[in-house]
């Protein structure tokens, strides 16, 4: 009984030291003295998601910006507040904070967030925020206009683009030697992507093409398959405000997903369906299963880098290829183009909550300075930058993210930056999840349409 | 005879299928942590050790199972003690409605841990001043977990005799004695399996803790799991599998502990 | 809710009946002090927002956009667009299918079976069934789904190595039977530590006395040991169905697929309000869900006390 006594009392003084502790760790968030405290967050943690960038805030720019202020002669002080989970629960969580007036000083988010975040008065543009420092900073010289794009609302810039990225149609050579193809494939039109597939089909690849489609994969599907199409029928999802329903341009994209996934052997449908379908696709790439894969820029720096990707592929150099994205004929494309793609790109902004503005701004323009995003994307870490100047320097030695700066950007599309886009997008998702099942794409355009009815407010917000 | 030979055969080999059901899908959290480069295959392991070292070179992983067990150890206290009291007095007295009022909050609790209370439970905390602390999440979880609890240790207090309490109470103890000294060791064993299922509970808990801690040196290992992919958001298996057996070690070893200490089970505190 | 007023009567056991209820001498005002604390907390963390929801549910409320700012007032417009959408009637079907399943038939018929086999037993062979049995259930559900993927998967999943038949997906053929198996897998050990101790409290001298009346096993179940454990069987049913409606382990399976095979209602709530954002109508789908839950309730509770 004794002894039952003490670890009973022993659990209660844990107990009790615990919720102690607890309560004196609540955050106080105050200043210190003369101290100015700046917090910086985005989706990234050291050993986790992102890892490289996490490193890159705490370790690098902190102590640099701290003594590049002391200089000036302020006190500043600044903290990397890590995170490292899906983007939708980042996203809920920054919104949460920002609703209640919380949050990092400094903060990113996917610029796809921007509309909606403005909308509900989460973000304001930065020169409301800082007076017209914000607007004269001397990096938008080098920012291309369509990446300002990403960063602008109602004509207003809300944020600083920190990237941009773009997708390109990766091939296996080693397969398409198999099968008779060239190592400098580029495809000119649907039809020719649809030709290679036989052709690999022919060879014994056991899955020639992977465009994704689904609603398992979510985003990938909208940004890495019918995105691309619809561009490359010539369509959009929102063109001047109205939406786009059963139109032409999605029948034909459907169509694409008919041809592939609909009993012709070119594509893996369960693998469309499989909740880790995704993953598994990177794995069969990187394991010559697949023959070509439409992915972002991601796929080469983040799956198959030889280095530290999640499906390394030893020879990724020498093996993978890539080419542009056709429009389904020559100058069917969006904008009357031959090639298309789709692009995203993260913000950086201010937190109109923040206590030190221009400060947090400073902070803010000082992580996207030339020496900043040449630290950060050093030791194989590059990636495309938002500035031009930079992106010469560091882009030299990486053959396909100088490609994508240099021959897709020119010529890639936007997603609609508003709050409805990722019900539009989940919507897209279905239709081609149905078409893989078997519906056919008039059929799955159809009811697009419907659903896209209930989600914008009625037939009156979609084009006929 | 033949039938009671029958009988054996059956008998073990039904226990044979249910042992087979409920050790082979365990069999990857043992095998992968050991194995370089794990996949979702189940593989003879190569017995390495790196994938642990990974997990322990990592900043955040060890830290954070201690921040679960705060967030556990607290709320299965609070739980059980305001639970038993609760349950106590529910069971020896009619209080008007006790028992509509009971199962409407079972019903109101199963709301409060789905997603749609995501907004409220996140302002409530804001209003409180109780954003980025371990005890807001504690009262938070505590409250969704409390009607279920309360439910099932009535079921333990009402089969347990009440002639002890009696002859208690003509010795001349009171109220809180009485529970104290006579109604919890009876309920002891309904005491250590409402704590484990509040543990198991908060153990696995995500979305809570991730919302309302913005501090990672206070987030849970519940949170700390989802971080371990990579901005694509494909899952880096090394450290997950390496993670996911040492996050399971501390239930298991909590629920070895309290089933030898108390045994483990529900109703009937005493052999009748 | 006035048929369902003592839901817990059944459960008393008739030795107890025998003594004054308020044997420690409690009364009304001391009991409500030992109830104070809890129902405080409860109100506060749990009431009042709850309460909330079903207020958000009334409203076109969102996460993000203007519908943030200014939440409109919509009345019962979101319930009008659940009951009109084939998606949501899709996933109540598909929820049904799960809780009968997997709970009701899954989880209570094996966890009265374990408890049943193991109801003389003592030592190891007991601790080890029991031991896997409630680490199925207390292994944190991110790691138990990777578990089941190993498991499952298409390509390498441990089943289709032991099974030897290549392109077995049961995740996608199956998808249903998968979770449902699975969740039973999940939850059978409270099931079964539940039974464990109501079969402790029947008496063995019936037993023994129908079993000299030459009472067959199923007759012996039927006729001694149902009527000493109804009470627990509502217990049980009550709590594994609420839990089993609110449960959204499946997602991390099947993201709700394929198709949508396996959105059950949580699933569906989660995608609406978590990926869609749409916060109103997701408050509005887990109203209805509650109010499913209650209907399942009082069904329970006819359905177990009409023999009394």
């Amino acid at each position: 009984m004794g002894l039952r006594k003490r670890s009973v009392g022993a659990v209660a003084v844990l107990a009790v030291s615990t919720l102690g502790l607890a309560a004196c760790g609540q955050s106080s968030g105050g200043d210190s003295g003369g101290t100015i405290e700046l917090t910086i967050a985005q989706n990234a943690i050291a050993g986790g998601k992102n890892a490289a960038a996490a490193d890159f805030l705490a370790n690098w720019v902190a102590p640099k910006f701290e003594a590049a202020e002391k200089a000036k002669g302020k006190d500043v002080k600044v903290k990397f507040i890590p995170s490292g989970v899906d983007d939708e629960q980042y996203k809920t969580k920054l919104s949460l904070d920002l609703k209640s007036g919380k949050g990092a000083d400094v903060i990113d988010l996917d610029g796809i967030w921007a509309g909606e975040f403005a909308e509900a008065g989460y973000i304001k543009p930065l020169s409301d925020l800082v007076g017209a420092s914000a607007d004269s900073w001397d990096g938008w010289q080098q920012i291309p206009e369509s990446v300002q794009g990403l960063a602008t609302f109602n004509g207003k810039k809300y944020a600083l683009p920190v990237g941009t990225d773009g997708r390109v149609l990766y091939f296996n050579k080693t397969l398409f030697q198999k099968a008779g193809l060239p190592a400098d494939w580029q495809p000119k039109s649907w039809q020719e992507i649809l030709d290679a597939g036989a052709k690999l089909k022919t060879a014994g690849v056991p899955v020639p093409i992977q465009i994704n489609a689904g609603t398992a994969m979510g985003e990938a599907t909208s940004m890495q398959g019918v995105l691309p199409l619809l561009a490359g029928a010539g369509g959009e999802v929102q063109k001047d405000g109205k939406w786009t329903g059963a139109s032409q341009p999605l029948k034909d994209a459907l169509g694409l997903y008919q041809k592939i996934y609909g009993g012709s052997g070119l594509g893996d449908p369960k693998l469309q369906q499989e909740a880790k379908g995704r993953d598994k696709s990177f794995q069969q790439f990187a394991g010559g299963k697949i023959g070509i894969l439409m992915e972002g820029d991601y796929f080469w720096r983040g799956v198959v880098n030889p280095k530290d990707g999640v499906a390394k592929m030893a020879d990724r150099d020498q093996t993978v290829g890539y080419a542009l994205i056709p429009a389904m004929e020559p100058g069917k494309g969006l904008r009357g183009q031959d090639f298309v793609s789709m692009s995203g790109g993260a913000l950086r902004t201010v937190n109109p909550n923040s206590k030190h503005p221009k400060e947090a701004f400073d902070l803010l323009a000082f992580t996207l300075s030339p020496d900043a995003l040449k630290e950060e994307t050093k030791d194989g870490n590059v990636r495309i930058t938002p500035r031009t100047d930079v992106n010469k320097e560091i882009l030299a030695g990486e053959p396909l993210l100088t490609f994508i700066s240099e021959k897709v950007l020119p010529l890639t599309a936007y997603r609609p930056p508003v709050a409805v886009y990722p019900q539009v997008s989940a919507a897209l998702q279905e239709a081609t999840a149905a078409v893989v099942g078997g519906t056919a794409p008039d059929q799955a355009a159809a009811d697009y349409q419907k659903k896209l009815e209930g989600i914008v407010g009625g037939a009156g917000n979609i084009a006929s | 005879m033949t039938r009671f030979v029958l009988g054996r055969i059956g008998f073990y080999t039904l226990i044979a299928v249910l042992l087979a059901f409920f050790t082979i899908p365990l069999l990857w959290l043992v095998a992968a942590p050991l194995t370089s480069d794990p996949t979702y295959e189940v593989r003879v392991p190569d017995f390495t050790l790196d994938n642990f070292r990974a997990i322990l070179e990592h900043p955040y992983a060890l830290p954070s199972l201690l921040n679960s067990l705060v967030l556990a150890v607290g709320t299965a206290l609070l739980v059980v003690v305001f639970a038993a009291l609760a349950a106590y007095a529910l069971s020896r007295v009619r209080l008007p409605g006790r028992d509509a009022l009971l199962y409407a909050l079972l019903l109101l609790s199963s709301i409060i841990t789905g997603t749609a209370a995501m907004v409220p439970l996140f302002q409530l905390a804001v209003e409180l001043n109780l954003i980025d602390s371990q005890f807001g999440v504690i009262l938070i979880l505590t409250g969704g977990l409390l009607p279920a609890a309360i439910f099932m240790l009535k079921d333990f207090m009402d089969s347990t005799p009440k002639s002890y309490e009696e002859s208690a109470r003509v010795f001349g103890a009171s109220p809180l004695q009485i529970v104290r000294h006579v109604v919890v060791p009876l309920v002891r064993p309904g005491l250590a399996t409402i704590a484990v299922w509040a543990v198991a509970n908060v153990w696995g808990n995500f979305l809570m803790p991730y919302l309302l801690l913005s501090d990672v040196e206070k987030q849970p290992a519940a949170v700390i799991m989802y971080t371990l992919y990579t901005e694509g958001g494909q899952a880096n298996l090394t450290l997950l599998s390496t993670f996911g057996l040492l996050y399971s070690v501390p239930v298991v070893l909590m629920y070895l502990f309290v089933s030898k200490k108390y045994g483990f089970r529900f109703h009937g505190g005493i052999k009748r | 809710m006035a048929q369902a007023t003592s839901p817990l009567e059944v459960i008393d056991d008739a030795p107890a009946r025998r003594f004054s209820s308020d044997a420690a001498g409690l009364g009304r005002l001391r009991a409500g002090a030992f109830v104070a604390p809890a129902l405080a907390l409860i109100a506060v963390f749990l009431v009042f927002p709850a309460l909330w929801v079903l207020y958000l549910g009334l409203t076109n409320y969102r996460l993000t956009g203007t519908a943030a700012v200014e939440p409109q007032f919509v009345g019962l417009d979101n319930f009008v667009k659940a009951v009109s959408d084939p998606a949501f009637w899709n996933s109540t079907w598909l929820t049904v299918q799960f809780v009968l399943g997997s709970a009701v038939i899954g989880q209570v018929v094996l966890g009265f079976t374990i408890a049943w086999l193991m109801r003389d037993r003592t030592g190891p062979l007991k601790r080890t069934v029991e031991g896997l049995v409630i680490l199925a259930w207390i292994l944190p559900s991110a790691v138990v789904s990777f578990l089941w993927v190993a498991l499952l998967d298409r390509d390498g999943g441990t089943l289709q190595a032991l099974l030897h038949v290549p392109g077995f997906a049961p995740l996608l053929d199956h998808p249903m039977l998968s979770i449902v198996i699975f969740n039973t897998w999940r939850g059978a050990a409270f099931s079964m530590m539940l039974y464990g101790a109501a079969l402790g409290n029947v008496p063995p001298s019936h037993l023994e006395s129908a079993r000299l009346a030459g009472a067959s096993g199923w007759q012996q179940l039927r006729d001694v040991v149902f009527p000493h454990i109804r009470g627990h069987i509502l217990t049980n049913l009550l709590l594994i169905s609420l839990w089993t409606f609110n449960d959204f382990t499946p997602f991390m399976l099947t993201a709700g697929g394929p198709d949508g095979k396996t959105e059950v209602l949580a699933v569906h709530v989660y995608k609406v309000a978590m990926l869609g954002q749409e916060l109103g109508y997701g408050a509005a789908v887990s109203t209805v869900i509650l109010l499913i839950n209650l209907v399942v309730a009082v069904f329970y509770l006819r359905l177990l006390r009409s023999k009394k």
